[in-house]
């Protein structure tokens, strides 16, 4: 099994260590891993504010990628969900729709293609889980709170596997964080006043970090937690999850 | 028309977090009611794939069933009326008032005579009307629309409200407590009903079949209005049908679930038929909904049956405050109705959403509101309204994202993403510097990692 690994863009750039422990944490579980260089972004900042038409080169370069491999595998759920629903390709649409049901979120690939049963990972931490919007009702890694349905979390199933963590629990469980791409900027106020109470809600709670398969909505929170002085971290889920001690 | 957009007014009204605090928390805990509500329901999500299949019905059949409703209310002796915009239906209400010599009019809930922006217009010739639903009748003193379609007046501390009503009703200063203050309203409405001689209800369902229609209140002040009028009109828009009574059921049980975690609102009054000497009227508005019914992505936001649980479960209506969007229907349901009506003045409530998609879930009637929106953003950018700022930076953005050269390059020198991505998307002035910290540049990216130790492992 070759899997083709989708950094995404802001991730490459800053937070390289989110991108270095997914690689590893994939490499561990015995599959081969190949990061094309030419890779950029998967278009959901343009497509997003509305500028979808603009996004046909951005993706027939995500096609040219990563066509060539059994699956695709990006620690973002957002960038994953985006891939999902909206490639598409004029010139190779076969290609797009292939690419559309083969990409995956890192947290779905380790539990429903990998079946991952054990880690050897141990962070001796209290942690919150962030469900990232798209993560959680885009490509349902969790049961949503609005819904009338059984409870599960595939994220959870994860770290519960990991030595010395403990799970807090939220007053709100799955409440939006406010990042929302360019949302972040075009509606400020609202955006951090989000933020804020998702990250007080972590802190009330005892949280020592914030972990996502999201890093967009960690990156949101960081910025609010950095500017309060806060001790609380935010840790991308496959560092914890790569992690020993 | 409005001169701010929704970001401008958060913004305005984030200036008082205390306020937000118990908005959001007001608002949340109607939400959780409404969880708790649902999971006590048997077969919940079956009830909302049932009301969202029969209305998918209703829609795809509207012109049979809107004249088999209309010969049925005529054969019960309501007179009907048929108006294409609010222009029409305001005109067609004062001539009914007018050839009855009426000058008071009672009014309960009715979003649609909001949008029609009734009261204004009679009040212009003449006739005074006076909404009797608890948290219109607040809004309506303080000459400020709801914010809320169910809970008008959320927004208002019940201090405001007590002002409002030593204002207005002469009650006590510093009178503010609910129970004294729904009193001293209770007394002021009673006489308003025994002395009007005309009133108007907004329709919940109307029942193709039987030519009935169905009016939900908590306060009964639909009733109380009605009950004791000699001119009863009724407003509705042409997409509030049900085909047939035994619809009905699925729908009693998800509205009042949905919008307040009530099994049922207390009222649900059903009107079939004029008493002895009274009149009835019912007007069938069309107001955009025809056009909305036209447009593939858009027609199923027309299922909506406005029991506002999109708003209670919106975090950026819960901390943005419900008037922040300037539309009569305000929340994620008024953001994807909205620009259907004028996309200029609408253009920035699609994009007052994080897309989170809760408003989705908690919807009675399974419209897919998160992807109308994300739809209309499409829209708005294609047809022109996307500011040129914006505009300029994206076409910036999706040329270097599709050049994979240019990207590295730039990412190198100063990393381009941190220029370009969007929360930096406007430099002068970063929006996300205000009260956020910016991520730090590590050492070196992934890519420069990569290229070092890709032979290591």
């Amino acid at each position: 099994m070759t899997v083709g690994l989708f950094i995404p863009c802001y991730v490459n750039q800053f937070y390289p260590h989110a991108a270095i422990a997914t690689l590893q944490l994939l490499q561990k579980t015995g599959v081969d891993v190949v990061y094309p260089p030419k890779q950029t972004c998967c278009g959901q900042p343009m497509a997003n504010s509305g500028f979808e038409y603009l996004t046909e080169d951005c993706n027939d370069l995500f096609i040219e990628n990563f066509s060539a491999f059994d699956y695709v595998v990006a620690p973002s759920a957002s960038c994953v969900l985006h891939i999902k629903d909206h490639l598409h390709s004029q010139k190779n649409n076969e290609q797009a729709t292939l690419l559309r049901a083969k990409i995956y979120e890192l947290v779905e690939f380790l539990t429903d293609i990998l079946k991952v049963e054990k880690l050897e990972a141990c962070f001796p931490h209290k942690v919150g889980i962030h469900h990232s919007c798209h993560g959680l009702r885009g490509l349902h890694l969790s049961q949503m709170s609005e819904l009338v349905a059984p409870e599960f979390s595939k994220p959870q199933y994860l770290l519960n596997m990991v030595q010395g963590l403990e799970l807090i629990t939220l007053d709100r469980q799955d409440e939006c964080c406010g990042f929302g791409g360019t949302f972040c900027v075009t509606e400020e106020a609202v955006s951090v006043k989000m933020g804020k109470d998702r990250v007080n809600d972590h802190i009330k709670n005892g949280a020592e970090y914030i972990t996502s398969s999201d890093l967009s909505c960690l990156m949101h929170l960081e910025g609010i937690l950095h500017r309060n002085k806060s001790a609380v971290k935010i840790i991308h889920i496959a560092e914890i999850l790569n992690s020993t001690l | 028309m409005n001169t701010k957009e929704h970001a401008t007014l958060a913004e305005d009204f984030n200036k008082d977090e205390e306020r937000v605090n118990w908005h959001d928390g007001s608002l949340w805990w109607i939400r959780q009611k409404r969880d708790k509500i649902a999971n006590q329901t048997p077969q919940w999500e079956e009830l909302r794939e049932a009301a969202s299949a029969i209305k998918s019905n209703v829609l795809s059949n509207l012109h049979d069933y809107l004249l088999q409703f209309e010969s049925n209310l005529q054969k019960n002796g309501i007179k009907v009326h048929w108006a294409e915009d609010a222009a029409e239906h305001n005109e067609i209400v004062y001539s009914i008032l007018k050839e009855k010599n009426i000058t008071q009019m009672v009014k309960s809930k009715s979003m649609l005579t909001e949008q029609c922006h009734l009261n204004e217009y009679l009040e212009e010739r003449g006739i005074d009307v006076i909404n009797s639903d608890l948290g219109e009748y607040i809004q309506q003193l303080d000459k400020e629309p709801p914010s809320h379609i169910v809970l008008p007046c959320i927004h208002k501390r019940k201090e405001e409200i007590g002002e409002l009503f030593h204002e207005y009703l002469g009650t006590e200063k510093g009178l503010s407590d609910p129970t004294l203050l729904t009193r001293a309203a209770r007394k002021h409405l009673r006489n308003v009903f025994l002395t009007r001689r005309a009133a108007l209800t907004g329709v919940n369902f109307g029942v193709a079949e039987t030519g009935e229609y169905i009016v939900c209140t908590n306060e009964g002040n639909a009733d109380m209005g009605a009950h004791l009028s000699e001119v009863q009109i009724a407003s509705m828009g042409i997409e509030k049908l049900i085909p047939q009574k035994k619809h009905l059921g699925v729908f009693l049980r998800l509205l009042a679930r949905s919008a307040t975690g009530q099994p049922i609102t207390i009222y649900s009054s059903h009107f079939r038929k004029p008493r002895p000497k009274q009149e009835m009227h019912l007007i069938l508005v069309d107001a955009g909904r025809s056009r909305q019914l036209g447009l593939v992505d858009f027609r199923d936001s027309l299922k909506c049956i406005k029991c506002g649980g999109c708003m209670n479960t919106c975090p950026v209506y819960r901390k943005g405050g419900g008037l922040s969007y300037h539309n009569t229907i305000t929340g994620p349901i008024g953001a994807i109705l909205a620009p259907n009506l004028d996309m200029k003045e609408h253009a920035d409530l699609p994009f007052a959403s994080t897309l989170c998609g809760s408003c989705s879930n908690v919807c009675p009637v399974k419209i897919n509101i998160h992807e109308q929106l994300y739809k209309w953003r499409q829209e708005i950018v294609k047809q022109g309204y996307a500011t040129n700022k914006k505009s300029l930076g994206i076409k910036i953005m999706s040329w270097t994202l599709s050049s994979p050269g240019t990207y590295k390059t730039t990412g190198k020198v100063g990393r381009f993403v941190l220029k370009h991505l969007p929360f930096v998307l406007n430099n002068k002035i970063n929006p996300w510097y205000k009260q956020r910290d910016m991520p730090q540049a590590p050492k070196e990216s992934f890519d420069e990692w990569y290229a070092k130790n890709k032979d290591k492992s």
